[in-house]
């Protein structure tokens, strides 16, 4: 019994003469991790900036759990529980690693009042585990904007995961970290998507990584779909290896 | 940036030197009253240029918007307002004591809530913009304000506004108008503190870090920003209609609207004390206050060149401020963690050695 949790019918969109994204088509299932492939400049990037509403697109459909989203912004598609990572990581830097997460509640139903709240009760247990579970609890009163990049990246990762999302972007979550640290990452992304029950579509480079995770693997090139299937099919694909490695 | 609500024992030591001050010094209690509205100026400023990030030109806006609200409320209810303006240098015209409190307790309400609305109704333009164009945008609405009521009769034009006279001896009045100024800067310093230990500092400091992130998770940007803004110009109202009436004479450009000295003051005093601070703005007033009234007694003339010198060594050599740099330098004492710096290895030399007579 699979459903689709995200939608994308025919997007297009072009900044000025470069077109970006032209008739993409994508459809993300419920509980899966999506993976999302492609060359530098394949418009995988914009493609996910398209779905979180960052900017309007020329035409298409996007829907998320069966509402359309496409008109929608920035912040009500993330209070909709629809969340994204960033490739460059953003955290609040003058905060220490604590704060950044009791910021990070969901405000879904967050009414006027609740901006002059206290904090409320197991917040700060959650934001906790939290951060054990991403392996910063140690850190939990370091200012954010001085720990490593790669636990920068961690910590946003936690964040995240305390917005509570239904589903989650993830643009290029091993980028920059060690690969030690990376075997670490991909289990917590596989448990978060296990015992947490988020669905994730993930844009990487790392072919060990995104093999190792996806259900189902998208491949982009030239801003276009070039092929979808099981990791196995994207391995073997003629066009996926000659949009990598060139054709000639 | 503790997030502790404030110390009963600081509470106390506020109440001491508000009380003690004008007794122990009789002679300065002008400008001590000055100092409270200073402060006042300061912290409400560092609520968007320090906690939030969003460094406003404009907020003596609000000042001007409240100084005028009151003393149209106050002349309005026993006078008509365009008669009084008209008639003010030709006719004396005497308010009874009943008169005057009644007016003035009215009208410094109306001044608070006239700023109130008219932050939220500038809301809706202003946080269309960010960085320097909001900062501009905000200098703008100040200077427009000005030069409006410059130009509109009922309220006396460029000529202003003689308010009504206090009822009472100069002594009286003295300790009236510092109490109530006092009474002011105690009500902000206690407010914002609660505000900063309640969820809307982290978001406010939130969208000073990062304003994109916290869009992306989904936190109300827009309100927290108006919330803040509004919170701001409430105080501001109150403090113009309080300080209107201690001098007695108001006109727009250089006492209701005063972009070039309040309004610069105000961020100078924030960055003199540290911005994003609880006590830098306070400590930032009263050094501020201390330098500015030894320049303009000292060096009357030479004031704004003292002025501006002050400005250039803040901004190039003393960011952080003065609490700031104490954060920086003992970041335990307030709280704050950092990660240890990693000491950094020699670095093994590759082929060139690192000093010249080396390599020889």
């Amino acid at each position: 019994m699979k459903d689709a949790i995200i939608e994308l019918t025919n997007v297009s969109k072009s900044f000025g003469g470069v077109i970006a994204n032209h008739n993409v088509s994508l459809t993300v299932q419920r509980g899966a991790i999506t993976g999302l492939i492609g060359p530098n400049g394949s418009g995988k990037t914009t493609l996910f900036n398209s779905i979180v509403g960052y900017h309007p697109i020329d035409s298409g459909s996007i829907r998320f759990e069966g509402q359309e989203i496409s008109q929608l912004r920035v912040q009500e598609i993330a209070r909709l529980g629809l969340l994204r990572t960033f490739q460059t990581t953003r955290i609040y830097g003058k905060m220490s690693c604590l704060q950044n997460m009791q910021i990070s509640i969901p405000h879904r139903k967050a009414r006027f009042v609740d901006m002059f709240s206290y904090e409320r009760a197991g917040v700060v247990e959650r934001a906790e585990h939290l951060l054990a579970f991403v392996g910063l609890h140690e850190k939990r009163f370091l200012r954010a904007g001085t720990l490593s990049f790669g636990q920068q990246k961690l910590l946003e990762f936690a964040m995240a995961l305390m917005n509570e999302p239904t589903v989650l972007l993830l643009d290029e979550p091993t980028a920059g970290i060690n690969p030690t640290l990376i075997n670490g990452l991909i289990d917590r992304l596989k448990r978060a998507n296990a015992e947490f029950g988020i669905t994730m579509l993930i844009i990487e480079h790392n072919m060990r990584v995104i093999m190792n995770m996806a259900n189902k693997i998208y491949c982009m090139a030239h801003g276009e779909m070039l092929a979808a299937g099981q990791p196995s099919e994207i391995q073997r694909d003629r066009n996926v290896i000659d949009a990598y490695l060139g054709s000639h | 940036m503790s997030r502790t609500p404030i110390h009963p024992l600081t509470i106390g030591l506020l109440l001491l030197i508000g009380v003690g001050a004008p007794l122990l010094f009789p002679a300065y209690g002008n400008q001590v009253a000055v100092l409270w509205l200073m402060i006042v100026f300061a912290s409400t400023w560092d609520i968007l240029g320090g906690q939030m990030g969003y460094n406003s030109l404009g907020n003596i806006f609000f000042f001007g918007a409240g100084m005028y609200t009151s003393a149209v409320v106050q002349i309005g209810l026993f006078y008509d307002v365009g008669m009084y303006t008209s008639g003010a240098r030709t006719t004396h015209i005497v308010f009874t004591t009943a008169q005057y409190f009644t007016g003035f307790a009215l009208g410094t309400i109306a001044a608070g809530v006239v700023a109130a609305l008219l932050a939220v109704a500038t809301s809706w333009v202003v946080f269309g913009l960010r960085g320097p164009y909001f900062a501009i945008g905000t200098l703008g609405v100040a200077v427009a304000a000005a030069e409006l009521i410059s130009s509109w009769e009922w309220v006396g034009a460029a000529a202003g506004i003689s308010m009504p006279v206090f009822p009472g001896a100069p002594e009286t009045q003295k300790l009236f108008f510092y109490f109530l100024l006092f009474g002011l800067a105690f009500a902000v310093l206690v407010g914002l503190r609660w505000l900063y230990s309640t969820s809307f500092g982290l978001a406010i400091n939130a969208i000073r870090d990062d304003e994109e992130k916290a869009e992306a998770m989904g936190l109300h940007t827009r309100r927290y920003k108006r919330t803040a803004w509004t919170i701001a110009a409430f105080f501001l109202g109150i403090a113009g209609a309080i300080f209107g009436n201690m001098t007695g004479f108001i006109e727009p450009r250089d006492i209701a609207f005063p972009t070039t000295t309040f309004n610069i003051f105000m961020i100078l005093m924030v960055l003199l004390g540290g911005k994003g601070t609880f006590w830098g703005p306070v400590v930032g007033a009263v050094v501020f206050q201390v330098i500015k009234e030894v320049t303009w007694t000292y060096f009357l003339g030479w004031q704004f060149v003292a002025l501006g010198l002050l400005i250039v060594i803040i901004v190039v050599y003393f960011q952080q401020g003065i609490v700031g740099w104490l954060m920086e330098r003992y970041p335990e004492r307030f709280g704050i963690r950092v990660a240890p710096r990693e000491k950094e290895k020699p670095a093994r030399t590759i082929g060139l050695a690192p000093h010249a007579e080396g390599a020889e």
